[in-house]
Order: C-alpha cells, then sequence, then structure tokens
C-alpha cells in the first residue's frame, strides 16, 4: 500500500478511537458534576455515593481519551505536512487556543479533583469538577470549529506569494456555523452517550435488586436527559444535514445515493449499488422526503452526483470528486436508525418510571442499550470525514496533496503497527477496569483498592476490589 | 506591533513554552523513571506516585501547547520538524501514552502483577520520552538534512548520531536527577532518606555525561561559532548550577539542590534558543536552506490575533496551574491511611 492510503487509514483509526471515548467524557462530567452539587448541598448519602460510582468510571475513560488525544495533535505535522504548511496560517489557531483554553483547564483541575477531596475546601473541590466538565466541552468547540473549516473553508485568503491559505478574518472561523452545529450536535451527543451507559449500568444493578435508592435515582435522571438529548440529537443532525446540502451538496448527495438532479428529490431506504459503489443496482425510494430534509420543503430541486461531480470536474479539474458512497450511505443510515432508536428507547423508560418499575422483567435486558451510542458516534464521524473525501479541506486540498511527501511505506507500517497494539492493549486494559467497576457498584468505589494482593498471588486472580477494607 | 518584532515574540513564547516544559515535566518524567527503582513497597510506589499526581498531565500541556504554538506561528517548522522527526516522535507519542495511561489504571486493581507492570510502563514511557526529546533538540542544534524546500531528506538513522545519542543520554540523566530533587522536597521519612542516597549518584552520572554534552557541543555544531545571540555567561551559569548541585545535596538543603538543577535545565534551554535565534532549523545539507523565524512563520495577521490570545489566557492559565502547586505543597508520607489511590 501506498503511504497516502497508510497514512489515511492511521488517521481514520486514531482519530475514530479517539472518538470512542470523546463523547461519554464530554457528557459523563456534567452528571457527575451535578450529583456532586446534588450531595453538597443536601448531604444525602446516595447523592455522594453516586457521584464516586459515576466519577470513577468518567476517570478511566477520561485517561484514555486524554493519551490518544495527544497523537491527534501531533499527527497532523507527522503524516499531513503539506496540509500543515498550506493551511497552518489557520488551522494552527484553533488547535493553539484549544490546548491554551482548554487542555491546561481540564488537566489542571482533573488533579484538583482526583488528589483534593479533603485537602482543599469542599466547595473548591466542587468547583473543580465543574471546571473539567467546562474545559473538556470548550476543547470539543475548539477542535470542532477547527474541523468544521476543513469542511466549509472561512475567512481567509490565497496568498499568491506564500502560495498557501492565510487567515484574513479570525471573528469568520470562530462564528462558522459550520463548526457550530458539529460542536451542538456533538455536544447532546456526549449527554447522550453519558445517559445510555448510565442507563446500562443502572438497569444491570436493579435487575440484581442492588443499591436500589442510587440506581433508581440514576436510571430516572438518564431517561430524561437521553430522551432530551437523542432529541436535540435528531434536530441538530437535521440542521447539520440543511447546512450540509447548502455547504457541501457532493457529501449530502452521496448519503443519499441521490444520483440524478430531481425535483422533488426521494428519499432512499435502501439501495444497493453496484461493486464500485458508483452505480445503481435497486434501490426503495420515498417520494419528496429528501427535499424536505434538505431545505424543509417538500418541493425543492436536490442536485444529484453526477451533476455536481461534472460540475466540480469542470472548476477543480479532471478527477473523481465523489466521495465512498457505500460508507456514506450505510453509516448514515446506522447513525440515523440508532439515533431513532435512541428516542424511542429513552422515551419508553421514561414513562416506566413514572409507576413502580425497578422490578420489571425487562430490566436485565436494558444493559445492551449501552452499545447504541457507540455504534451512533463512530458512524456520524466517519460518516462526516469521508464524506469530504477527496479534499482534506474542502475545494481547497485534496487528502493525496496534503500528506507528507518524506514518508516511506516502512514509516507507516511500523507506525500503524505499534498504534494498533498499544491502542488495542489499552481497550482492553480499559474495558476490564470499566467491567469490574460498573459491575462492583458503588461502595467499590467509595473504598479504593488501596491494598496490593498479598505475595504471590498469581496473575489474573485478581481480589475483589474493597474486599480486603 | 510590525511583523518581524511578532515574529520575534513567538519565537520568545514557543521557546518559553518548551523551557516551561522542561522545567515541570523534567522533574515528573525524572520521578517516573526513578519509581520501579526507589519503590520498594507498594504504599511507597504509590507515594512516589502521588508526589506528581496531580500536576504531571497539566505538565504535559505545555508540551501541547508548544505543539500547537509552533503549528499556529511557525507552521513550515512544525510541518518540517513533525515529519521528519516521524519515527522519533511515534515513539515519544508511545512513550506518553504509556505514561499517561498507568498513572491513572495502576491502582485499580489489586493485583500485584497488573500494578507492577504499569509501574514499569510509567519507568519506561518517562526513559523513552526523555531520550527522545534530548536527541531531538541535540539534532536541531547540530543541523539535520533539509533540502530546499524545507523537505527532511534523513531517515531515524539520521538522528541516532553520537551527538544526538550524548543528547538524549545528558537529558535521561539530568531529568532523574531533578526529579529525584523533587522528590526530595516533597517525600517524609524512610523514602526521603533513601532518595537523598540515591542523588548522590546521579548527580555523578549527570554532571559526567553533562561535560561530555559541552565538549561534543563545541565539535559536532555550528553553533558555537554563528551564535544567533550570543549567550555570553548563560551557558557557563547553566554548567555551574548542575555542579553546585552536590554542594545542596551534600547537606540535605532539597530546595536549593532542586532551584539548581531547575536552574541548570531552564538555563541549557535558553542557551540552545539563543543559539539558534533566529533559526528553527538549521538545515546541514546547505546552511541557506535552514527555517528561520522569517521564512516559516504565520502571517502578520495570524500572529496578531494569537498574540491577544496568548495575553489573556497565559496569565490566566499561570495564575491557576501555580495554585494547584501551591494547594499541593505538603510532604507526602508512605502510609496507607494518608495516601490517596
Amino acid at each position: 500500500m501506498d503511504p497516502v492510503t497508510l497514512s489515511r487509514w492511521q488517521f481514520g483509526l486514531t482519530t475514530v478511537y479517539h472518538f470512542l471515548f470523546v463523547p461519554l467524557t464530554l457528557g459523563l462530567g456534567w452528571f457527575v458534576a451535578y450529583m456532586q452539587t446534588r450531595y453538597y448541598q443536601t448531604r444525602d448519602e446516595s447523592w455522594r455515593k453516586l457521584a464516586k460510582f459515576w466519577g470513577k468510571l468518567f476517570l478511566i475513560n477520561f485517561a484514555i481519551g486524554v493519551v490518544t488525544g495527544i497523537v491527534q495533535e501531533f499527527q497532523f505535522g507527522m503524516n499531513w505536512s503539506e496540509y500543515s504548511r498550506y493551511v497552518g496560517d489557520i488551522f494552527g489557531a484553533p488547535l493553539a487556543i484549544e490546548a491554551l483554553m482548554a487542555f491546561f483547564l481540564e488537566s489542571t483541575f482533573l488533579g484538583v479533583w482526583i488528589f483534593g477531596e479533603g485537602k482543599v475546601p469542599e466547595k473548591v473541590h466542587l468547583a473543580a469538577i465543574w471546571l473539567v466538565a467546562i474545559g473538556s466541552n470548550l476543547s470539543a468547540l475548539w477542535i470542532l470549529l477547527a474541523n468544521g473549516w476543513m469542511q466549509h473553508p472561512v475567512g481567509y485568503v490565497i496568498n499568491e506569494v506564500t502560495q498557501r491559505a492565510e487567515l484574513v478574518d479570525f471573528f469568520a472561523l470562530a462564528a462558522n456555523p459550520k463548526g457550530w452545529l458539529f460542536f451542538w450536535h456533538t455536544i447532546v451527543s456526549g449527554f447522550a452517550t453519558a445517559s445510555f451507559l448510565i442507563l446500562g449500568i443502572s438497569a444491570y444493578h436493579l435487575a440484581r435488586k442492588q443499591y436500589v435508592t442510587e440506581f433508581k435515582r440514576s436510571f430516572q435522571m438518564a431517561a430524561l436527559v437521553g430522551l432530551i438529548a437523542s432529541t436535540l440529537l435528531f434536530f441538530s443532525g437535521h440542521t447539520n444535514g440543511q447546512y450540509m446540502f447548502e455547504t457541501q451538496p457532493m457529501k449530502f448527495a452521496a448519503i443519499e445515493a441521490h444520483w440524478e438532479t430531481s425535483q422533488p428529490a426521494e428519499f432512499s431506504i435502501l439501495t444497493i449499488g453496484d461493486l464500485t459503489g458508483k452505480r445503481e443496482v435497486w434501490s426503495i425510494r420515498v417520494p419528496k422526503v429528501l427535499s424536505f430534509l434538505a431545505c424543509n420543503n417538500f418541493d425543492c430541486e436536490v442536485r444529484g452526483v453526477y451533476d455536481i461531480q461534472d460540475e466540480y470536474a469542470a472548476k477543480y479539474g479532471p478527477g473523481d470528486y465523489i466521495p465512498l458512497m457505500v460508507v456514506t450511505y450505510w453509516t448514515f443510515r446506522f447513525m440515523m436508525t440508532v439515533g431513532l432508536l435512541m428516542i424511542l428507547l429513552s422515551f419508553l423508560f421514561l414513562v416506566a418510571t413514572l409507576k413502580p418499575y425497578e422490578n420489571a422483567k425487562w430490566m436485565k435486558w436494558v444493559p445492551w442499550v449501552l452499545v447504541l451510542p457507540y455504534i451512533a458516534n463512530s458512524s456520524g464521524w466517519i460518516l462526516t470525514e469521508m464524506g469530504r473525501q477527496p479534499w482534506i479541506v474542502q475545494g481547497l486540498l485534496t487528502v493525496e496533496q496534503a500528506v507528507s511527501p518524506n514518508l516511506t511505506t516502512l514509516d507507516l507500517l511500523i507506525s500503524l503497527l505499534g498504534y494498533t497494539v498499544v491502542y488495542g492493549s489499552l481497550a482492553g486494559a480499559m474495558f476490564y477496569l470499566m467491567k469490574k467497576y460498573a459491575v462492583a457498584g458503588p461502595d467499590a468505589a467509595l473504598h479504593e483498592s488501596v491494598d496490593v494482593e498479598p505475595e504471590g498471588g498469581s496473575l489474573g486472580d485478581a481480589l475483589p476490589i474493597g474486599a480486603q477494607d | 506591533m510590525s511583523y518581524e518584532s511578532l515574529q520575534i515574540l513567538w519565537f520568545i513564547l514557543i521557546a518559553i513554552l518548551w523551557i516551561g516544559f522542561y522545567f515541570l515535566e523534567g522533574f515528573d518524567f525524572g520521578v517516573g523513571m526513578l519509581l520501579p527503582f526507589l519503590g520498594k513497597k507498594d504504599e511507597e510506589r504509590r507515594a512516589i506516585i502521588n508526589t506528581i499526581g496531580s500536576v504531571w498531565d497539566g505538565n504535559e500541556v505545555w508540551l501541547l501547547t508548544a505543539g500547537g504554538a509552533t503549528f499556529a506561528a511557525f507552521p513550515h517548522w512544525y510541518a518540517t520538524m513533525f515529519s521528519g522527526f516521524y519515527l522519533a516522535l511515534f515513539l515519544l507519542l508511545i512513550g506518553l501514552i504509556l505514561r499517561g495511561i498507568s498513572f491513572e489504571y495502576r491502582s485499580k486493581d489489586s493485583n500485584r502483577a497488573w500494578r507492577n507492570r504499569f509501574d514499569w510502563m510509567i519507568a519506561i514511557g518517562s526513559f523513552l520520552a526523555s531520550l527522545l526529546l534530548g536527541a531531538a533538540f541535540a539534532n536541531l542544534a547540530r543541523g539535520v538534512p533539509i533540502d530546499e524546500n524545507m523537505m527532511y531528506t534523513g531517515n531515524l538513522f539520521t538522528l541516532l548520531n553520537p551527538y544526538g545519542l550524548i543528547g538524549g543520554l545528558t537529558t535521561v540523566t539530568v531529568f532523574v536527577l531533578h526529579g529525584a530533587n523533587f522528590l526530595g522536597l516533597k517525600l517524609e521519612g524512610e523514602l526521603r532518606e533513601r532518595v537523598h542516597k540515591l542523588s548522590k549518584k546521579i548527580y555523578v552520572a549527570a554532571a559526567v555525561i553533562t561535560t561530555l554534552l559541552l565538549v561534543a557541543t563545541y565539535f559536532y555544531t555550528d553553533i558555537t561559532s554563528k551564535l544567533g545571540v550570543n549567550p555570553g555567561a548563560t551557558p557557563i551559569a547553566s554548567y555551574l548550577a548542575l555542579l553546585v548541585t552536590i554542594f545542596f545535596i551534600n547537606r540535605k538543603m532539597e530546595g536549593w539542590a532542586f532551584i539548581m538543577t531547575a536552574l541548570h535545565i531552564v538555563l541549557t534551554q535558553v542557551t540552545f534558543f539563543m543559539l539558534m535565534f533566529p533559526r528553527v532549523m538549521i538545515s546541514s545539507t546547505n546552511p541557506a536552506y535552514s527555517l528561520t523565524i522569517y521564512n516559516a512563520s504565520s502571517s502578520q495577521y495570524t500572529l496578531t490575533v494569537m498574540s491577544i490570545v496568548a495575553l489573556i489566557f497565559v496569565p490566566i492559565v499561570l495564575a491557576y496551574q501555580g495554585w494547584s502547586y501551591y494547594m499541593f505543597r505538603k510532604r507526602i508520607i508512605a502510609d496507607k491511611q494518608h495516601l490517596i489511590y
């Protein structure tokens, strides 16, 4: 494989992997902050247990998000040096601001939160977790403004002398609707992800009749927040789609397998393409719905993939401007289906909580819902990034032009293999810890495993946490 | 501000970020490397980790900010260096990942092998990161093959020259000494005694290899003949600061010993950036191909925007990070009742 393909795979894998952990960090931080605030106000032990329990899971997840985030910031220069040269004047700014404004805030106050209990005043300890939540969400804002610029470049000129794109209007970059729409969508997806994790784990304990007071509380809270968040996800997704229709018509058409321009446009429920992914074999379609998705109007014109391809070829020179449609089409449908299912489920859970529900038979199946947001989040991210292909910056620079020219296939095989092995092991350790603490319940989170097991203990049969003290 | 003064300002700001990173993360890399050797019992190891537990992540952000600021202010520097040092940076990232995750995960299971494995990952990750940073900076001073298009034309082995290796090993030993001095300040009881004994030995290694680096710099680099800014007595002061450390170690004046290694690290970095100026990457192929603050920088507009951002946020960051150090200023005892896991 050539360095461009390998660099793309590496960026794709490391980014999707990183984004597995990010939404939970974004959402769960607010929950923990809220629970700790409730304890601070009411002195109700259950709130303290909840804050500790979810706080522990938050930390296990946070750590892996942090360490995989460092790779993200470095690999623009490492793998995409020509991209960095061409747009660094613009793209570097939000990254630097992210570090200054958000990374310092979240990392410093996370340290205060972990180590400060009983050492700093309680109010300060409480403020620390709020600052962590604010910091991580601020970091999402700046990185999404950076990504928004790649999807919809604004506030720049091409400087003929330096042969690169240069920033002329910082406020256009900071107010780019693309970035803000991504931000809202990502923030609510954070709330939804956290809600579904909480629903799943709470249900696990409720089905076993453990810590009923605590987990009923978190279940109810998560059902409500989950319903609000997944409904908002639907609307923010819809707005994102409409703005995409305006700014990235090719991506929009590719998502819908919309081949030919039509007015009104029909929505594809199921399309089977041929092996090239660029010709349709068979499909089921509903009239007018795509027009509505594009512009809130059942009769507007939606341009098709072939038309846009011709337009781009005339504008940017000969080339293939159609993204890999089998990916854009299906990731969109995964995201939508799962998203709708999340609205439905959280609604049903919320209704169920109006009556006594903790003994319900269905409770033992609920833990599985926690996989849903992960499917939707990954699909959405792959969709938005692959839908931009072949561009790295829409209309300005292609991925092929952006890669570091000095890298060899061997360099990339080494790094790709290395990341795979390390990230794989991290996932194993993280999954093991998450499961252990989630299953053990709040008491284990209160009493940490201070003691190491006695000498001579063999690998793999760790003492249950909290059992020693 | 004029374009040129902005370029100079950003060179200085990035230098400060690197200096801050070396000073702060220098001791927590050192603490990481010492961890499995110094801590015999589990609670001792936990006490050692807790000396940096609340701050290491914030310290590491100095590196991220240095990276981000280089990207924003000198995109060509960022592009050439990061793509050129590809495998070295990849290994640095692996080191940072291993160590970062281990701080969080090592105490979350009571299994002895589990904890031991993460402790070693902290040490190995810290070692790898220090070695590679040192090697990278030594190569920056020495010059690396760069062509007329600002493209690095070497590979990983180009960086593994004797001078690069000496630079790497110097950084490792100096960080270990700096870490030991920091632990002397932060620990209490038997561990404090143990660190004290150990730091005398580390001092000898650090002093010898730093002297070697000094001599090698004279022979391997051109930066002594092509001064950017004349560093004057800075390198001498830096070397003396390291040498007098032993005086304070012997007298158990831990605060002063720490200040001296801190001074040594800071002044060494200051010397480096003064000698480099206005170059940011020296081409060993042809001096004319070197990247400078003038040909590698962002536009005047971007530098102005970033200056305003930095002016607002740097003081805020310094204030709360300083406050967090103040909050956790107490010494730590290796005793289960008092340790936070």
